[in-house]
């Protein structure tokens, strides 16, 4: 398994606090808010702060946050695209 | 004032540091000491299930685990339409439990999770939202439980004619001490009714065990 997408599996959970959900539950691809694992926009903010503390990835653009947080796998591939522009 | 007669106290929901009684009964016990263990435990040994309950500060945790055993076993509520059911609450400290820790949390990245819960009524909220209450609601600050209060202010909510039942009483959090009374008050006679009264309020908050 991608190991950044196990990871952020497992950060997610613990960012949010989510006790009864474990890595495995979370599908790649499963989306994850409304209909999927059901994240709220306060859980957005977090998973903002996630990317700046962990992987040091600003969201510059509001806009792009529905596409970036749309599934475990979008926020991997938007981390492996901006991984190297240090939050300034 | 002019005040709304046969009024009665039909549940109580009474969490210490020990115990939860459910009017005047054990339901349940742990003595860790821990307030967060001590909700956690209670939440799985009762058999919740509300997934945003992990999410909750403390003092929403203590708010709401009370309303849930406040509530269980009154199939009654469901008569009521959402305008009709009303939450007032109190306690001293506020969210200065929560609010504390925002602050440390911004010292590195601040929060948004925590600072959400950085006002007491957001208690309220989560109690609203679990049970679609949409009646009268609001939260006072007093150094210590004011009954004489609490029966004013909701007394006069029943007299003109905003509610028909009404969660009332104390929900508290200061470091390693917790308390939340609870009480639902309505115009309904139970079997063994116990008036609404100002006495009886302090009555259950001091001794709910021999309710």
């Amino acid at each position: 398994m991608d190991k950044l997408i196990s990871d952020l599996k497992v950060q997610i959970i613990n960012q949010l606090n989510m006790q009864d959900v474990k890595p495995e539950d979370i599908g790649d691809d499963q989306p994850l808010f409304v209909e999927g694992l059901g994240l709220d926009s306060i859980d957005a903010l977090e998973l903002i702060v996630l990317l700046q503390q962990n992987y040091k990835v600003k969201l510059s653009n509001a806009d792009d946050g529905p596409r970036v947080f749309k599934s475990v796998r979008t926020m991997a591939d938007y981390i492996r695209a901006h991984q190297n522009q240090a939050v300034k | 004032m002019s005040l709304a007669g046969d009024l009665y106290i039909s549940a109580s929901c009474i969490t210490d540091e020990h115990f939860i009684y459910r009017d005047g009964k054990p339901v349940f016990e742990n003595s860790t000491g821990d307030p967060e263990e001590f909700l956690l435990t209670a939440y799985k040994d009762l058999g919740l299930q509300y997934p945003k309950f992990y999410k909750m500060d403390l003092l929403s945790k203590l708010g709401w685990i009370s309303t849930e055993i406040l509530l269980n076993e009154v199939p009654e509520m469901t008569a009521y339409s959402p305008e009709e059911v009303g939450v007032v609450l109190s306690n001293s400290s506020s969210s200065l439990d929560t609010d504390r820790k925002y602050f440390e949390t911004t010292k590195t990245a601040a929060s948004p999770a925590v600072f959400v819960y950085t006002l007491p009524n957001i208690m309220i909220g989560e109690i609203c939202i679990r049970h679609g209450f949409k009646g009268e609601n609001a939260f006072f600050i007093s150094k210590d439980f004011d009954p004489l209060f609490i029966w004013q202010y909701v007394s006069n909510l029943f007299n003109i004619d905003t509610l028909q039942a009404c969660i009332c009483g104390w929900v508290e959090v200061a470091g390693r001490q917790w308390k939340a009374a609870l009480y639902l008050v309505e115009q309904r006679k139970t079997d063994n009714p116990v008036s609404f009264t100002a006495d009886n309020l302090k009555t259950l908050f001091q001794t709910p065990w021999i309710n």
